[in-house]
């Protein structure tokens, strides 16, 4: 060989990797425990901030693994995802952010959908957490949603709360209600649903003993919601709930936040550490929740009347 | 595939094939179908972290968590031998019950280790965490193997096994039939919870629903293992249920990767269904081609 020939492969080699790392996109892993449409709304909520950013097509690798449920499941997507080397992991809900971050040593991860970062061991605190795990807590506004409730009903006395009690972030909210309910002199019936077909009965169980149901961001509860709708309306006792995407599948209203808008969140963090910022310097962020949806439908079904503010006030209105 | 996710599928898999050795105990050495795993998997994992919490050495808090899930296997062999309950519901029974004792151990649904000591700590700095991990669980499922193998070839062993084949000719005998259900229902949810102890410390948490499906899990471990792997050797029988748990692993893994056919995330389920279905069809497509050459010689 040649000096010529050496000179053209190493400016030949050099144009090649030159192109390579230029075109080289941006790699968002995500993954969630489970599937249904509260999660699913997060995950294109990211992918939809990220789109608007200008991570978009050739720019952009995004990938989303479900662990079906199944924490051994989360354990191997996560190990996977740490081996494939993206630039950030998302882990929506506890058992896979939990797996992520025991998976990674210095890939960034943003948790997403975890009621209780801390708790969880996910941050050792929320403001500056060190090291490379951030993300956005769905932890709800309970006083804000019981206000809401005693809008509707203005002797509101018992507020029935179905919820599963194997899931952390349920437990978490319930705990958070009964808190707040004692200052605003209301009484939290818990009704265990463990499975999404216990739902129905739990939701039975609480008529005849309540004023309200109120169902947290629950993936037991949430993915059976129809079952507590149907008690609702049968019961003429009004269904409330803490995401707003559930107005929509028949709750009478919800202030909060609606899934979307937790990964529209979540993709901001995840640009943040695409810019540069390291994870331990961003704060864990409190989901923001303006939005106030009300189904006039289902308020008639259930046997309640839309007070006028509420009306006035609502960003979305169902009918 | 990448390293990082071979190694984790790897030590998934051995993890899993103390599992797969303690169903093939019951479901194949007892005839005892026994779902109660479901339940003492999660058990052993809540057992141990609540006490690596508190403060405990996590080597105690693993071996409480083997005897918390042992004790949950003498439960169900109680319900069945005493009250005469049907094996695969006292099994439920136990599991349904354990749902309840679980959250009640942990307290709350989710229990996190990630900083905590584990009983890989004392191990730490010599290799890089990943291939330390892989060795430590492979010791773990190989001594575990062998200890069972050897076991199983002893004279009490042997018993065991004649109560699972013919419980009237054991009987017959002289064998005490439910002495043997209960010893080995507490050594199989023992190694079931002992695997529940070692995933919460590997992967940083013990949750409420990490048990679920443990039993399919393990089965498919099992048939696998035997399908690939034939032989009368209990050695090579046990061992061939860990390498049953590794290989089901990686069927999972693949359906991971199976994204360039075209197939999504909650695809995975049914692709790894149809992956193991193809480990079973495949030695007896195998033995059927075997016999048709062989009668096509003879002629």
């Amino acid at each position: 060989m040649n000096l010529n020939s050496v000179l053209k492969v190493i400016a030949l080699s050099t144009v090649v990797l030159c192109t390579s790392l230029y075109a080289k996109p941006v790699y968002v892993a995500t993954t969630a425990i489970v599937e249904h449409p509260a999660l699913d709304a997060v995950r294109d909520g990211i992918k939809a901030v990220l789109n608007e950013n200008g991570y978009t097509g050739d720019q952009l690798k995004f990938t989303y693994e479900s662990a079906q449920g199944q924490p051994a499941i989360a354990a191997q997507i996560a190990r996977k995802m740490v081996g494939d080397a993206p630039d950030v992991i998302v882990a929506i809900a506890t058992p896979s952010a939990q797996a992520a971050v025991s998976a990674s040593r210095d890939i960034p991860v943003v948790f997403s959908a975890v009621t209780d970062p801390v708790g969880a061991k996910l941050v050792p605190r929320l403001i500056q957490p060190g090291g490379n795990v951030t993300g956005l807590s769905d932890m709800v506004n309970v006083k804000q949603h019981l206000a809401l409730i005693k809008e509707f009903v203005p002797n509101l006395k018992t507020v029935g709360v179905p919820y599963n009690p194997g899931e952390a972030n349920s437990v978490a909210i319930v705990n958070a209600l009964k808190e707040a309910a004692v200052e605003m002199g209301i009484t939290i019936v818990e009704s265990p649903a463990p499975k999404s077909s216990d739902v129905m009965i739990a939701s039975k169980q609480l008529i005849g003993k309540v004023d309200a149901i109120y169902c947290p961001t629950d993936n037991t509860i949430i993915s059976a919601f129809e079952a507590v709708v149907k008690v609702g309306i049968d019961a003429q006792v009004p269904v409330f709930a803490a995401d707003t995407g559930s107005v929509e599948r028949g709750a009478v209203a919800a202030v909060g936040y609606d899934y979307g808008d937790l990964g529209r969140q979540t993709g901001e963090i995840v640009i943040r550490i695409l810019k540069g910022e390291k994870p331990g310097d961003i704060d864990v962020k409190m989901a923001d929740g303006t939005s106030l949806f009300v189904n006039t439908t289902m308020a008639a079904k259930m046997g309640v009347k839309v007070p006028a503010d509420v009306l006035a006030r609502a960003t979305q209105i169902i009918k | 595939m990448s390293l990082y996710a071979f190694l984790g599928t790897l030590e998934i898999g051995l993890i899993y094939g103390l599992v797969a050795i303690g169903v093939y105990l019951t479901f194949r050495i007892l005839d005892f179908p026994d779902l109660t795993v479901d339940g003492s998997f999660t058990l052993g994992a809540a057992v141990a972290a609540t006490l690596i919490v508190a403060g405990q050495n996590p080597y105690l808090a693993t071996l409480c968590g083997t005897l918390a899930a042992s004790c949950a296997g003498l439960v169900t062999a109680w319900l069945n031998l005493r009250f005469n309950i049907l094996h695969l519901l006292a099994s439920i029974l136990t599991m349904t019950a354990l749902y309840t004792i679980n959250l009640r151990v942990m307290g709350k649904p989710n229990v996190a280790l990630i900083m905590e000591p584990t009983v890989l700590s004392p191990f730490e700095g010599i290799l890089p965490d990943m291939y330390m991990k892989v060795i430590f669980v492979a010791v773990c499922a190989i001594v575990g193997g062998l200890l069972v193998a050897w076991f199983l070839r002893t004279q009490y062993g042997l018993a065991m096994r004649a109560v699972g084949s013919n419980k009237r000719m054991a009987q017959a005998n002289g064998i005490v039939v439910t002495e043997k259900v209960y010893v080995g229902l507490a050594l199989s949810n023992g190694l079931v919870g002992l695997a529940g102890a070692l995933f919460a410390q590997t992967n940083g948490f013990a949750d409420s629903t990490m048990g679920i499906g443990t039993i399919v899990v393990g089965l498919a471990a099992v048939i696998i293992g035997e399908s690939l792997l034939a032989s009368r050797s209990m050695l090579v029988i046990v061992m061939s249920c860990i390498v049953g748990s590794v290989l089901y692993r990686f069927a999972v893994s693949m359906a991971l990767n199976a994204d360039f056919l075209g197939f999504q995330a909650s695809d995975l389920n049914l692709i790894t269904a149809v992956l193991v279905a193809l480990a079973l069809v495949f030695p007896k497509l195998r033995n059927e081609w075997k016999a048709k050459r062989a009668i096509k010689e003879q002629i």
